[in-house]
């Protein structure tokens, strides 16, 4: 055990992944890391990201592909390289970029096992980095989450810390099904105690990162730090804030989600992606179906406005959901009086 | 210099404890209380557990609120006498809290230094926690089925004055490696005995917990002259019967609701595992090789349901001094199961206790154990 990066965390799990298991391979954009270069260096940056380092060195060119720019051959290529006996890790760098392979991963690889019968296995791994906050302006910056969620055949990991980075990595690629892995492009260099050892984090399972009686929070990704901190400051104030990470949007854990507002009996929702249609909206209908009767508030959704992630520093900072407005939003379903019906 | 104040302050369970919360206070300002009186539960990642008051004096102030969370060492509380002036408790809060965040800046290199650290010890890779110093004999501690070193957080500690300590993960827990050979008592008998001949021990005290016990056993046949004294908390190796309902509820639960309720049978007072505990156990449940390991275990030690090592030869032939705790409400291992076993063996039957005494009556227990090795010193 030591610690380590969110992106240590991830190069790790591929690491181990690919020692473990031959049939694990790489495909991206620059996943090698400018080998060729002026430099001499066979594998300078690994990647953009820094994320695939050593591992060309390691596995070389049979297990490590370096892939021209264009998604859709190579998303459909790591599509056909899963249903038909490899396990590949592809790398769609910004998962803005999906645009250009949606069709590979929305009509192929989620509907292979459904439309073949159940007799197909697709073990592909899709990796992206998503999320404001890096003043990558509008084309670089979504949180398109929800945009998988909505799709049948898919699951969709969203880790909040290296800890949960490594084990649900390796969860997703020893999964039989197609996973998009979202990583927020602002944390690869948090930093926590993540043990040596290969782990697997179960799908669908919740993670509870504070407990509270007072109000529920559901929080994604980077957004369950700030929930942290948000109720680290509320309970210095006496409200108790309990603070799911759902690891998971598909497949999600409403049980847990559930079980907490029952005990609770007041939600606030924090969701970087676009709100309409987003996690939060599909928790707040989730709840507001199976748990009216427990709530003692309206539910609150911390989510940026409608609009395209803006580039100005100061604007990108008023458009993401923040600590401060966590907090404030957990007081005022607090400060939520129930009026009587006359 | 403000004698008659006293700050109540987090205090430190276990060593990986960095903050607690006040899960509720249990004497209001405005009471007098006694040394040893509890005075407010405090939550940690793992286990909650109350706080006796230091000393006797009038409880002045709650500084810290119910549901609180707050670094160990941080002040939660005032005793002092009736006489000191609101204003001067006013002065010694804002003191303590100026000097309690300067001090918090401060890299804490010392403390940083008392961890667990990874040895290799024969084909394992072992992680052990290796604490205090004297010329008292060392003391070893020996874990139980799934657990690890932390099962001691509440001991560790408390017996490391004058003598070393250590504490130790068996192979396929914790943080060591997770080849648990044959996976037998006989097996981990024999990794105990190569960790003391690589820390150069000749002979130490042993203390083990239920399959630790039975390993502590163990050892005591297979290596007389390493044992200077035997504790034995709810050890295995005494009697045919084991709830195998928690051992194979603990191998199979993968989360977090199914194994809480598992780890209920553990101790007496269920309000004690919380959700952070399961969590905690799960984090070592998903390593790589852990459940395999741990069904090796079972397989070995308790074949068909029922413990297949019978140890009461060992006490009966035994001149090596041994004091038993069992608690009488024990889930996993009946305390029935302490009877009938030589005048010679020192019982401690825990009303209201259940399997893990080291955890749910831990003064209790630091209190007989130091007793019984500090004796042994004195006479040795």
């Amino acid at each position: 055990m030591s610690k380590k990066s969110f992106r240590q965390a991830i190069n790790e799990a591929l690491r181990q992944e690919m020692r473990r298991d031959p049939t694990v391979i790489l495909m991206g954009e620059d996943v090698a890391g400018g080998r060729g270069g002026s430099a001499g260096t066979q594998d300078a940056w690994g990647g953009v990201l820094g994320v695939t380092k050593g591992l060309y060195e390691e596995f070389g060119e049979t297990r490590v592909l370096d892939t021209p720019i264009t998604e859709a051959s190579y998303i459909g290529a790591a599509a056909g390289a899963a249903v038909t006996g490899l396990r590949p890790v592809a790398e769609l760098m910004f998962v803005d970029f999906v645009g250009c392979c949606l069709d590979q991963i929305m009509n192929q690889a989620a509907k292979f096992r459904y439309m073949f019968g159940g007799k197909a296995r697709t073990p592909l791994v899709i990796r992206a980095m998503y999320g404001a906050g890096f003043n990558a302006a509008a084309q670089h910056s979504q949180a398109l989450y929800p945009l998988f969620t909505h799709i049948p055949g898919l699951k969709v990991v969203i880790p909040s810390s290296p800890y949960e980075a490594k084990g649900l990595l390796i969860s997703a690629i020893r999964d039989d099904d197609p996973v998009i892995f979202l990583e927020n492009k602002v944390m690869y260099d948090v930093e926590e105690d993540v043990p040596d050892e290969p782990y697997a984090i179960p799908f669908g399972e919740a993670n509870l990162t504070r407990e509270g009686d007072d109000v529920t929070i559901v929080a994604f990704g980077r957004m369950v730090g700030m929930a942290n901190e948000a109720a680290d400051r509320l309970a210095k104030k006496g409200i108790g804030c309990t603070v799911i990470d759902p690891r998971t949007t598909s497949p999600l854990d409403s049980e847990t989600i559930l079980d907490c507002v029952a005990d609770t009996g007041r939600l606030v929702i924090v969701d970087e992606s676009s709100p309409r249609c987003n996690m939060a909206t599909d928790i707040a209908a989730l709840v507001a179906e199976e748990a009216f009767d427990s709530l003692r508030a309206p539910i609150r959704r911390v989510v940026p406005p409608h609009t395209p992630v803006p580039f100005a520093t100061v604007l990108e900072t008023l458009y993401m959901p923040s600590v401060e407005k966590i907090e404030a939003a957990v007081t005022a379903t607090m400060n939520h009086r129930v009026t009587e019906k006359v | 210099m403000t004698p008659d104040i006293t700050p109540i302050t987090m205090p430190k369970f276990g060593l990986a404890m960095t903050e607690g919360k006040i899960a509720g206070w249990l004497v209001e300002p405005g009471t007098q209380v006694t040394a040893g009186e509890e005075l407010v539960d405090i939550e940690t990642s793992k286990i909650t557990n109350t706080f006796e008051s230091p000393v006797a004096g009038l409880l002045r102030r709650h500084v810290a609120a119910n549901g609180e969370m707050l670094p160990v060492g941080a002040l939660i509380g005032i005793v002092a006498d009736a006489a000191v002036a609101d204003t001067d408790i006013d002065a010694f809060i804002t003191r303590f809290q100026a000097d309690f965040a300067a001090a918090s800046d401060q890299p804490d290199g010392a403390e940083a230094a008392d961890e667990p650290v990874m040895m290799q010890v024969g084909a394992h890779s072992l992680r052990v926690h290796d604490r205090g110093a004297g010329d008292g004999t060392p003391l070893v501690l020996i874990h139980g089925f799934g657990g690890d070193l932390k099962n001691w957080m509440l001991n560790h500690a408390a017996l490391a004055h004058g003598r070393r300590v250590i504490a130790f993960d068996l192979p396929g827990h914790g943080g060591s490696s997770k080849d648990v050979g044959p996976g037998t008592l006989a097996f981990f008998a024999d990794v105990t005995a190569q960790l003391l001949a690589h820390l150069d021990l000749s002979r130490v005290h042993v203390m083990g917990h239920s399959l630790g016990g039975g390993i502590a056993l163990t050892l005591a046949r297979t290596r007389p002259a390493l044992v200077a004294s035997l504790t034995l908390i709810a050890p295995a190796g005494l009697g045919p019967q084991i709830n195998m309902d928690f051992i194979n509820g603990f191998i199979e639960a993968d989360r977090v609701r199914g194994l809480q309720d598992v780890l209920k049978y553990l101790v007496h007072d269920k309000s004690l595992i919380g959700r952070r505990m399961a969590d905690d156990v799960l984090r070592y449940k998903r390593l790589d090789g852990a459940e395999a390991a741990l069904r090796q275990v079972a397989e070995a030690c308790f074949p068909g349901g029922k413990q297949g090592d019978d140890l009461r030869p060992v006490l009966a032939g035994a001149d090596v001094p041994v004091t038993l705790i069992w608690g009488q409400a024990d889930e996993i291992l009946p305390v029935v199961q302490a009877d009938g076993l030589p005048g010679s063996v020192t019982r401690h039957l825990l009303p209201a206790i259940g399997h893990m005494p080291q955890l749910e009556s831990a003064t209790a227990v630091n209190e007989v154990v130091g007793a019984f090795i500090g004796h042994e010193v004195a006479t040795a």
